[in-house]
């Protein structure tokens, strides 16, 4: 074999697994991914004006997310939904189940509200007709979410393009109902004039706020201390460990997706319900469903850090509609989806370096 | 009913060549959710090739060939920019599919949306006639339905049934489809896995992306209206619907074309519409409900679809 010895050519460098990374570090690699979208977002819009105003990016961002009372009020409003979303996605992708489909989930509750209120709006007394519609969403939440749970458990149907699919369905039943009830032809369903349950217990404008830091507490304690949080965590891991030591797969599979359900039919309530404006349409959820799925996955799917990494994105997308619409910069909401866009794929190109790192080639020879 | 085939036909195109870059895509282990975005990316790059090409020979100089090429390879050129963000982040970085491939479909829906109201599309009207001259004009009704469609119409078929020959019979095809099914024995078996990764990632958006540039330059006469993710999901869901098998495809191309276009065609009340509108997610479902209950080898997806591969793990 002597003749055939060509010279080898060592790689430059190779990617070896991290083991552990000092937190700090984590954290300072996700702040450049941070810095370094924000960077992009402001250069190009201060490419398509002018770049003496590079600074008007960054200040439009802050006063458009947090420039007065009422811009912070819906900052929140935008926290309480996107934030309860994250939490419905949390368990399933704990359990590795990867549901796609919160869009839909939260679609169809929404829906299940407004039909509560079409039909029953004015007929019953206002706080029976919100109690109906709470029940109706929550129930239509948990339906969309175990269909493919079921499925998946029993024939191990493919979960992602299942709940996919199912987003869908869920949009052309909205379109359908709201066409079957706008009868002057417009399409658009008007306010509705019951089922808004907005000054609750005093909370004016942000009882939707107090709600869902109640349920990211109660998350908290279900991932964290409760068996069912743990039992989901063992099945992401390892199916098989998880029918070694006794666990019900296909029961845990169901059961997580009826919670992750009944969690996004909350947020479609809280939509519906929760705003002074209760209507329905196709765009009501607006891809907060698949927002929700990257928020969840870069807080590591931990409660606590979601607050904060859903804070920024909102506080992004309001922030950047602010500086499109005052800067003229065209589609404000084609231009979110840019800066939101690029801050994801800066983030999640940056888990690279808390997962892995480079080993260069030390000079001469190994 | 034989302008309904036709439409169906034509449209069904855009569902095509999205469902064969993203089979392409799959058959390498890699889900890629930013086909709706990659597919936008397809139409701004079309855009962005059609002005370059008016600019440079202006109105009166147009010519029916060039005007396609410029178009196509502008088209595929953005769409595998998108796959290549797409495919650094999930192939190189190893980074999680289902969340890179949403954000690209943010960002590509986003770019697209955005930038597409900066170039000015004035004389696009004359290109798309380019792109929309049919092989022949005749009134009967084999020529209505299969000579009447523009070049990318045939090119998409044409492809379609390139790539499942590919896939099937070629030593490459046949090395791609066992890097999807176990890329770890794949690499044992001596197949480069990463340049094969690479190479249907990057093929199959440039091929998703022409969806758009058909959407937008035949199909929308050069306009720009809606944006075209909503049928990017379709695309997606006709690879599990023809089985990931891109000359089935073209069936379920034409049926998911005419069921999308059927509204506008039947005298029924808009609700009803949304209702047909609905079949092809209700029939995709189906469709992947019976696969995984029958469980033929055949019809399941790749076994390493939306995983990563890392040669260092057990």
């Amino acid at each position: 074999m002597v003749a055939n010895t060509k010279k080898e050519r060592e790689p430059l460098f190779h990617i070896a697994k991290r083991t552990d990374i000092a937190a700090w570090k984590k954290w300072l690699v996700r702040l450049i991914a941070l810095a370094g979208s924000l960077l992009i977002a402001g250069l190009v819009s201060a490419f398509l004006t002018d770049f003496g105003k590079f600074g008007d990016f960054f200040n439009y961002l802050f006063t458009g997310a947090v420039g007065t009372t009422w811009r912070i009020q819906v900052l929140f409003q935008n926290w309480a939904i996107l934030m309860c979303i994250s939490l419905a996605v949390t368990p399933a992708f704990k359990m590795k189940f990867w549901n796609i489909g919160a869009e839909g989930q939260t679609l169809i509750a929404a829906l299940a509200a407004v039909t509560v209120i079409w039909y029953l709006g004015g007929k019953v007394a206002e706080p029976v007709l919100i109690l109906i519609m709470f029940a109706a969403s929550i129930l239509a939440g948990a339906v969309w979410g175990v269909i493919p749970a079921i499925f998946k458990a029993y024939f191990g149907t493919n979960e992602t393009l299942f709940t996919l699919m199912m987003n869908y369905i869920a949009t052309h039943l909205v379109l359908f109902a709201v066409n079957a009830w706008a009868t002057d032809g417009s399409a658009v369903l008007g306010v509705l004039d019951h089922g808004s349950f907005d000054g609750i217990f005093g909370l004016e404008y942000i009882q939707n706020v107090v709600f869902v830091t109640i349920v990211t507490v109660i998350m908290f304690i279900y991932l964290k201390f409760a068996k069912h949080g743990y039992e989901l965590e063992v099945v992401g891991e390892s199916v098989n460990t998880a029918k070694y030591i006794g666990i019900n797969v296909k029961k845990v599979i169901i059961r997580t997706m009826i919670f992750s359900g009944v969690l996004c039919g909350f947020a479609g309530f809280l939509l519906v319900g929760g705003s002074t404006t209760p209507t329905v349409n196709a765009d009501l959820v607006g891809g907060r469903g698949f927002t929700a799925i990257l928020v969840s996955w870069l807080a590591q799917f931990n409660p606590i850090v979601m607050i904060f990494v859903t804070l920024l994105v909102v506080f992004l997308e309001r922030g950047a509609a602010q500086a499109a619409n005052s800067m003229r910069l065209g589609a404000s909401s084609a231009f979110v989806n840019i800066v939101v866009g690029i801050f994801f794929l800066l983030i999640i190109a940056s888990e690279f370096f808390v997962n892995y790192r480079i080993v260069f080639k030390k000079k001469g020879g190994k | 009913m034989l302008t309904f085939l036709k439409s169906a036909i034509g449209f069904s195109t855009i569902f095509l060549f999205g469902s064969t870059g993203e089979t392409i895509t799959e058959k390498s282990g890699h889900l890629n959710l930013g086909t709706p975005g990659i597919m936008c990316l397809g139409a701004l790059g079309g855009c962005v090739g059609e002005r370059l090409y008016l600019s440079l020979v202006g109105i009166g100089g147009i010519q029916a060939f060039p005007a396609i090429i410029f178009g196509i390879l502008f088209a595929m050129m953005f769409a595998a920019f998108g796959g290549a963000i797409y495919g650094f982040l999930t192939i190189t970085l190893r980074c999680n599919q289902n969340v890179t491939g949403l954000a690209i479909t943010t960002f590509g829906a986003g770019l697209t949306n955005f930038f597409i109201n900066y170039i000015s599309r004035t004389g696009f009207v004359y290109l798309s006639n380019c792109f929309k001259k049919p092989i022949s004009s005749g009134a009967d009704w084999f020529s209505t339905i299969f000579l009447s469609h523009g070049v990318l119409v045939y090119t998409a078929i044409v492809l379609a049934l390139v790539v499942a020959f590919i896939l099937k019979k070629t030593r490459g095809g046949l090395n791609l489809v066992a890097i999807g099914e176990n890329p770890a024995t794949a690499d044992a078996a001596g197949i480069n896995v990463t340049a094969y990764k690479y190479t249907a990632v990057l093929t199959g958006s440039a091929i998703s992306g022409l969806g758009g540039l058909y959407y937008i330059m035949d199909y929308l006469n050069g306009n720009w209206e809606y944006s075209i993710d909503a049928m990017g999901w379709l695309a997606v869901a006709l690879v599990i619907f023809s089985v990931w098998k891109p000359n089935w495809g073209i069936l379920g191309s034409i049926l998911f074309g005419a069921l999308y276009i059927m509204p506008s065609y039947v005298g029924v009340s808009f609700s009803i519409k949304e209702i047909i509108k609905m079949v092809p997610y209700v029939a995709t479902v189906i469709v992947l409900i019976i696969t995984s209950i029958v469980n033929r080898r055949e019809s399941q997806p790749p076994a390493s679809l939306g995983l990563s591969y890392f040669r260092e793990e057990r």
